[in-house]
């Protein structure tokens, strides 16, 4: 099966390789997929709370070429992007930029997977942050 | 040298200059048809067939009479275990066989199976071995047939032949081996493993694709088929339609030369195949090579990079030909059926990747291709967030995914 350009580009040069500090309350991390079937991607937001911008996106993926590629993808759209922006990629949208040919669009439905996670902890995270002062106000 | 390096000599071998020079003349000017028994076209071509017959049969210690040609081992498979299930129908209708054979095999015993036989998938152990006293156990007085491939085109494994021939002949069950790994590159005997039926391949060995053979043993006992293909009667009736002169004449002087150089090229594809392996076993952590090394075709390896999609290795070495047993490079999206048959888990199955080393490969090109595989799964491991983990000490066994 031949690559598209765009594939090859990315996985010989994959953009935004990485991991920030989980800990970081600003940082959201998703990590989906599972090593038995073969893929799993790790993908990474940086938020400024006050603006609700990305600054910084990262991502670690174990898969095939496709599978990197997605995720390198989503990472150069996710920067300076705002989190609800965000959330209206979606996988259609990587496969026609990547011209991923059908047996690979698993991949893409991965990537906009691991955007949602990524998103998903981060917001559980600021109201979690949020909640505790309260808590500490109680106890 | 060249590039690509071709290093996938299990899915096909390159035509031999010499068989193709063996060849040529049936392809051009000796065109009969080995059936016309009333002119010299016809008689040239029958010689020549009888030829290779004896040729084939010399590499394997059978006679030449007991060698039916066929289209390549698919067929001698299909042929080889239909036929007898067919044949000895009244006898019985129990066949064992091996959870890691080749498709041909298996997807023949699930069509037999949909007509009313009992087959039986022995399991293998992590080496990729059978169990002899599983297979003992196994045998019933229904059982007409054991298939068990000689050496896998996998993991290269070879399985106890011999003994499962002589477990075989004791029990009065009839005995076939695919053995297109193993026929051309280990010293294979019919008479010696007392193999009844033996399906083999031109193409794996260095001859033309569209040509095999399978050997039927016309003694003690004496092996009957039904024919699968009717029609003019070839082949003792076994296998009709015209023969495939300029094939098998290619696979005949294919076979002379495997015989002739196999003493040294075994030991010429050991060394080969250990220097590559040694290389990434010791250049690189968290490699594992699957299947026994004891047991094993000495032109075969087969291992996984941890941490590391087999496809995506693919990529990174793109002009070296070599397989993979990761789901994304089968047409079926499974992992390889035959790595999971060894217990390790379907994460070390989407990880491998198969070298098979041929008669054309030098020590240049497995050292280059050895260097290659280094840097790029350094590089995959890179940006793999189960390398990270397991750097950090996470035990990847405990944690809950989200399957997809």
């Amino acid at each position: 099966m031949a690559y598209s350009n765009k594939v090859l580009d990315h996985y010989n040069n994959p953009r935004n390789v990485g991991s920030l500090d989980k800990t970081d309350p600003n940082v959201g991390t998703g990590m989906v997929g599972a090593p038995e079937c073969g893929d799993v991607m790790k993908l990474q937001v940086k938020v400024n709370p006050e603006t609700g911008i990305i600054e910084d996106a990262r991502f670690k993926t174990f898969g095939c070429g496709s599978a990197i590629a997605s995720s390198s993808l989503a990472t150069e759209w996710l920067k300076g992007k705002t989190v609800d922006e965000a959330l209206t990629i979606k996988n259609t949208d990587i496969v026609n930029e990547l011209s991923l040919p059908p047996v690979k669009i698993h991949c893409s439905v991965l990537a906009e997977d691991a955007i949602k996670a990524a998103i998903e902890d981060y917001k559980k995270k600021q109201a979690n942050g949020a909640a505790r002062p309260v808590a500490q106000a109680l106890s | 040298m060249k590039l690509p390096i071709y290093l996938d000599n299990h899915a096909t071998t390159p035509l031999d200059p010499r068989v193709l020079d063996a060849m040529m003349p049936y392809l051009t000017t000796k065109f009969g048809n080995a059936a016309s028994r009333n002119h010299s076209f016809g008689w040239e071509a029958e010689e020549a067939v009888e030829r290779a017959r004896k040729q084939i049969a010399d590499l394997i210690g059978a006679q030449p009479k007991e060698i039916v040609f066929t289209s390549g081992a698919t067929e001698s498979n299909n042929l080889a275990i239909k036929g007898v299930a067919e044949m000895y129908a009244e006898r019985g209708n129990h066949i064992i066989t091996v959870a890691t054979e080749h498709k041909a095999v298996l997807d023949t015993c699930k069509k037999l199976e949909k007509h009313g036989c009992q087959v039986t998938y022995l399991p293998v152990d992590q080496e990729g071995l059978i169990d002899l006293d599983r297979l003992r156990r196994a045998i019933t007085d229904k059982t007409i047939l054991i298939s068990v491939m000689y050496a896998n085109n996998e993991i290269g494994v070879i399985q106890p032949i011999a003994e499962i021939g002589k477990i075989a002949k004791e029990r009065g069950v009839l005995f076939h081996t695919d053995a297109v790994q193993a026929v051309g590159k280990i010293p294979v005997n019919v008479i010696r493993d007392n193999i009844d039926l033996m399906s083999l391949s031109g193409h794996k060995i260095y001859g033309p694709k569209g040509v095999g053979a399978l050997y039927v043993r016309r003694k003690n006992p004496r092996v009957q088929l039904t024919a699968q293909m009717d029609g003019g009667g070839h082949e003792r009736g076994m296998r009709s339609g015209t023969l495939n002169v300029p094939g098998i004449v290619g696979l005949g002087a294919a076979c002379e030369i495997c015989q002739r150089e196999m003493p040294e090229e075994m030991v010429r594809l050991a060394r080969l195949r250990d220097r590559l392996k040694d290389k990434l076993l010791n250049e690189l952590p968290e490699v594992y090579v699957n299947g026994s090394l004891k047991h094993r075709l000495p032109n075969n390896l087969n291992v996984s990079f941890a941490y590391v999609e087999g496809e995506s290795l693919l990529m990174g070495i793109n002009d070296v030909a070599v397989s993979s047993g990761s789901a994304c490079t089968s047409a079926t999206l499974e992992p390889s059926y035959v790595l999971k048959a060894l217990g390790a888990g379907d994460e070390l199955a989407h990880s491998s990747i198969r070298f098979g080393i041929g008669r054309f490969n030098t020590e240049e090109e497995i050292d280059y291709v050895g260097e290659k595989v280094v840097s790029v799964v350094n590089k995959l491991r890179e940006l793999s967030p189960l390398w990270e983990m397991h750097r950090e000490g996470v035990d990847l066994s405990k944690v809950e995914w989200t399957a997809h």
